[in-house]
């Protein structure tokens, strides 16, 4: 079915430094009972963005008033740890469409490609530079061009050209899905069984 | 000639079609689900208006949210509840095989696959759970994946995964006693660190992995994942084909002969190449513990926490946070450390051989005042071996109670949460900030580390408590 289109990019950036980020920081397993795919923004990094009373903690990037923008910027292996796509739902529900890290985990990395979330990967030294202009000067500016496979940094001009598997990419250009495409091709899995049943009768 | 790595052989001929420049469309031979992943998969479907393609290859049970104590009874929590019985629901529809709650066969996922005799050596296996990389102890190429890919599988038994790079761990010598194959993987992965292995498959191999029985097998590869790797798997041999006669559920129309002569062929050829390959010696490796909130940071249960001399300064604003968490302070030893709980159960550690081991050392002694222990068996199946065996008794006799299968507090999506601030010596296999519940503080480590934990209270050696 149709996803969102990403094309061009252009947003503001909100900063999270920290290292090795899992999916049970972004989305706590007590929060994975629901059976849709909607509302899970709200329990985003739940446990670091609010106390055990449930107040809002003040110091958290999500609560700084300072920090706004459709690219979260982490630290290296992001989305490390569970399975659970409910991580990539969460930070899509809360509003982002673009995660910049120096390195991220497998299947993460999957997830956000199957819902439209756009992983971006650059080096460890232009992330460390990004996280520090993002503290500096938080309303920089940032565009991720996908056609371009580029992220420059729209004050400085400052860019790198990122990897993204070809066949993904179309996919997050046109809004296509996995599922369609497999859908369109059940002939040829049709063949292949029989093929592997006559192979396992001789 | 062509020389191939195990992982190629299984890889290769599942192979239904390659995208040029993109994934290749694997064929999965076996489909587990469970109820946390599985509803928006299904939601998918009927969105679609399409069926499950071949309902057969799927198994389901319940384990994630479900309770360990009262199975009997309807679960307490509503949206648990809810998740269940749409599963129980959805696979009545679409013609799904289910093991739901007092099921005989119920268990935690990747428990009742392989002693169940669904996991076999050369299959490709696919679960929306991370460490669905236990079954490849069988010589699988076995992975988590997400739930569009679980869509993708109920709706066309196939998936889009692009062939990630080979990595061969070898682990020669042998193990001193004391040492389980939990401290052997919680070892390389604290070498290797918590991201090290991304984007690789590692075969492992070695004296070591060798001598292992299955059930420890399984632990091995369950915590591939743990250091970012895709899966792992251990290429099939005599304990393999041991361990698969003997399942009583393994159909006996099976063709024994030419299945063994299949398997036995299920080896890396002599100089296939990987990307990267790693050595480890048996004899080095101490009983482990972690001290910090990703696996990676393990140690030996003698050693002391790194300074941060000994950590990198890009590092050091995320390690002094994670010790920070823990309660922990850089340079610090810690034996002798007060424990709250202990945790025996989980995907990791909740088989009749980790039971056995736990038994074997709380035998003859008592639970320590300060210690609430959460004992899980893995299965329907492992909970009837533990009574048959009378392990049950020796634990009861030492103050431990048997729970009912599930996972229980490993992730503690259920009641079985570890309260904020409390210490957790844990057989589980993640040690993240609040994974045992918001606030919990987790300690991984072998079945028998955590018994010496229960006993004494406080982090001990077992090697202390073993004759």
């Amino acid at each position: 079915m149709a996803k969102e289109k990403f094309n061009i990019l252009e947003s503001a950036c909100v900063p999270l430094p920290l290292e090795n980020v899992d999916t049970d920081q972004i989305i706590p397993a007590r929060f994975l009972s629901a059976t849709t795919r909607e509302g899970f923004g709200g329990n985003l990094f739940r446990d670091w963005r609010y106390d055990k009373s449930g107040n809002k903690n003040m110091e958290f990037v999500l609560n700084d008033n300072k920090y706004s923008g459709k690219i979260l910027v982490a630290g290296k292996n992001f989305g490390s740890g569970s399975s659970r796509e409910h991580a990539v739902w969460a930070i899509y529900d809360y509003g982002f469409r673009a995660v910049v890290s120096s390195f991220f985990a497998d299947i993460f990395k999957n997830n956000a490609l199957n819902n439209g979330l756009l992983p971006v990967v650059v080096p460890e030294k232009f992330l460390q530079n990004l996280l520090s202009l993002i503290k500096r000067k938080p309303d920089s500016l940032v565009s991720i061009d996908l056609e371009k496979q580029s992220l420059t940094v729209i004050a400085s001009g400052e860019s790198v050209i990122f990897e993204i598997n070809p066949y993904k990419k179309e996919c997050m250009l046109k809004g296509l899905d996995d599922i369609d495409y497999l859908l369109s091709i059940k002939d040829l899995v049709t063949s292949f069984e029989n093929k592997k049943k006559r192979e396992n009768e001789n | 000639m062509e020389t191939k790595t195990l992982f190629d052989k299984i890889w290769d001929s599942h192979v239904v079609k390659s995208i040029e420049g993109g994934p290749d469309v694997i064929y999965i031979d076996q489909h587990y689900i469970h109820e946390v992943t599985s509803p928006q998969a299904f939601n998918g479907l009927i969105q679609r208006g399409i069926p499950v393609f071949r309902p057969e290859k799927t198994l389901a049970t319940a384990d994630h949210n479900t309770p360990t104590l009262n199975q009997d009874k309807p679960i307490r929590e509503e949206l648990s509840r809810n998740q269940v019985e749409k599963l129980a629901e959805n696979c009545k529809k679409y013609g799904i095989e289910y093991f739901g709650l007092n099921h005989g066969k119920n268990g935690i996922v990747h428990v009742i696959g392989p002693e169940l005799g669904y996991t076999r050596p050369g299959m490709t296996i696919v679960c929306g759970d991370s460490h669905t990389s236990t079954h490849g102890a069988f010589g699988t190429i076995a992975f988590g994946i997400g739930t569009s890919e679980v869509e993708m599988v109920l709706a066309t038994q196939c998936i889009l995964q692009p062939k990630p790079k080979k990595m061969r761990i070898t682990i020669n010598g042998k193990l001193h006693k004391g040492v389980t194959s939990k401290d052997v993987i919680m070892h390389v992965i604290s070498q290797v660190s918590t991201g090290g292995a991304t984007g690789y498959f590692v075969e492992y191999t070695g004296q070591v992995i060798k001598s292992l029985s299955m059930e420890g097998r399984m632990t091995i590869c369950n915590m591939s994942i743990e250091m970012g790797a895709r899966g792992g798997l251990i290429a099939p041999d005599e304990t393999t084909y041991k361990y698969l006669e003997g399942l009583p559920s393994i159909p006996d129309s099976f063709d024994w002969t030419s299945l063994l002569l299949k398997w036995k062929e299920m080896n890396s050829d002599q100089g296939a190449e990987f990307d990267r390959d790693l050595e480890f010696k048996g004899d080095n490796i101490k009983p482990m513990i972690t001290f910090g909130t990703n696996p990676g940071m393990g140690m030996a249960i003698d050693d002391s926490i790194p300074t941060t001399d000994d950590v990198s300064s890009e590092v050091s604003a995320s390690f002094l946070k994670s010790l920070d968490y823990m309660g922990f302070v850089p340079g610090m030893k810690l034996l002798g450390h007060p424990v709250d709980y202990v945790f025996l159960g989980s995907c990791t550690n909740g088989r009749i051989e980790d039971f056995r081991s736990f038994a074997q050392l709380v035998k003859g002694r008592k639970k320590a005042s300060n210690i609430t222990a959460l004992i899980v068996p893995g299965s329907k199946a492992v909970e009837r071996q533990v009574i048959d065996e009378g392990l049950d008794k020796i634990l009861r006799k030492a103050g431990f109670e048997l729970r009912q299968p599930g996972c229980s507090s490993c992730l503690a999506m259920n009641e079985d949460k570890i309260p904020a601030g409390k210490y957790a010596v844990s057989t589980s296999n993640r040690n993240f900030e609040g994974r045992q519940g918001p606030g919990s503080r987790t300690l991984l480590a072998s079945p028998l580390t955590a018994a010496a934990a229960a006993i004494t209270g406080r982090i001990s050696d077992p090697r202390e408590f073993i004759d």
